[in-house]
């Protein structure tokens, strides 16, 4: 439940977020600021949060997501949440949150192309990415 | 099963809250759709009482309908300030708290029953029930 042990991965200009247990408060701001840290560091255009693995989003978490998309947005990058649980949908919708700004796709696949054609760039030179392990102390 | 109690004294109780609920609510034999809403309303409401009271604590029990329906009651409680107008917070959007008003309206809407006691200085009891 250590948020300096969420990794932020660097997949071309794309900061990649795989959220895999559940997160204390705690965790979930300091992943929040780790991300707009490493936003401004790599001068990444977009974020992939992939939250395949999280079984609930609550309104604090939920919350979360919607300030990332618009700090990240200020920052001219765009976010998207992929591999929601239909658990987890159905769950947002009867608690009446709305994610508001954030964009969700089924898959990190259409996480990428939906990032790719917002940066307008052939795939080709998208595909020469480097990987970047950032793991920041706590 | 027996009831379980859980006492709730940080921000990080909130997350054994819900983890707890939710192992709960697996045992009991809960669909897995029943199981997220459980743990998301444990979330909300135990955010609630560290928000408001400090602290407090969770109980839950499992329980029978007088139809001999299995449920899951969990009861949270605080010897905090109270809520001054319970209709208003009730109400989706109304917050005193900063956050974004869903907490109370939308865990009602997860459960099957769902009843909220407060006393000014004497504190709040949220007692919320789901079938199976």
């Amino acid at each position: 439940m250590d948020g300096a042990r969420i990794p932020i991965l660097k997949v071309g200009r794309v900061l990649v977020v795989p959220i895999q247990f559940d997160m204390d408060d705690q965790t979930v701001i300091h992943l929040q600021e780790r991300i707009l840290h490493e936003l401004e560091r790599t001068c990444a255009r977009g974020v992939l949060i992939d939250i395949s693995l999280l079984e609930m989003i609550d309104s604090f978490i939920g919350r979360m997501l919607s300030d990332i998309a618009a700090m990240a947005r200020i920052m001219d990058a765009r976010t998207v949440v992929v591999g929601m649980q239909p658990a987890v949908a159905i769950t947002l919708v009867e608690l009446g949150l709305e994610l508001k700004g954030v964009e969700t796709v089924l898959n990190v696949d259409e996480g990428f192309k939906l990032l790719r054609a917002e940066f307008n760039t052939p795939d080709e030179e998208e595909e020469e990415f480097y990987w970047e392990t950032s793991v920041i102390g706590k | 099963m027996e009831s379980k109690s859980l006492a709730l004294e940080n921000d990080r109780d909130i997350a054994v809250a819900r983890g707890l609920v939710r192992k709960i609510a697996s045992d009991l034999g809960f669909r897995l759709i029943d199981q997220t809403r459980l743990a998301t309303v444990a979330s909300e409401l135990a955010r609630n009482v560290i928000k408001y009271a400090g602290s407090g604590r969770l109980i839950a029990q499992p329980t029978e309908s007088a139809s001999g329906r299995a449920g899951l009651r969990l009861i949270f409680e605080d010897k905090g300030p109270g809520i001054s107008n319970i209709g208003n917070a009730m109400r989706d959007g109304f917050t005193t708290g900063g956050g974004l008003g869903k907490g109370l309206p939308g865990s009602r809407r997860l459960v099957d029953e769902f009843n909220i006691e407060s006393e000014i200085g004497q504190g709040t009891r949220v007692t919320i029930v789901r079938w199976k």
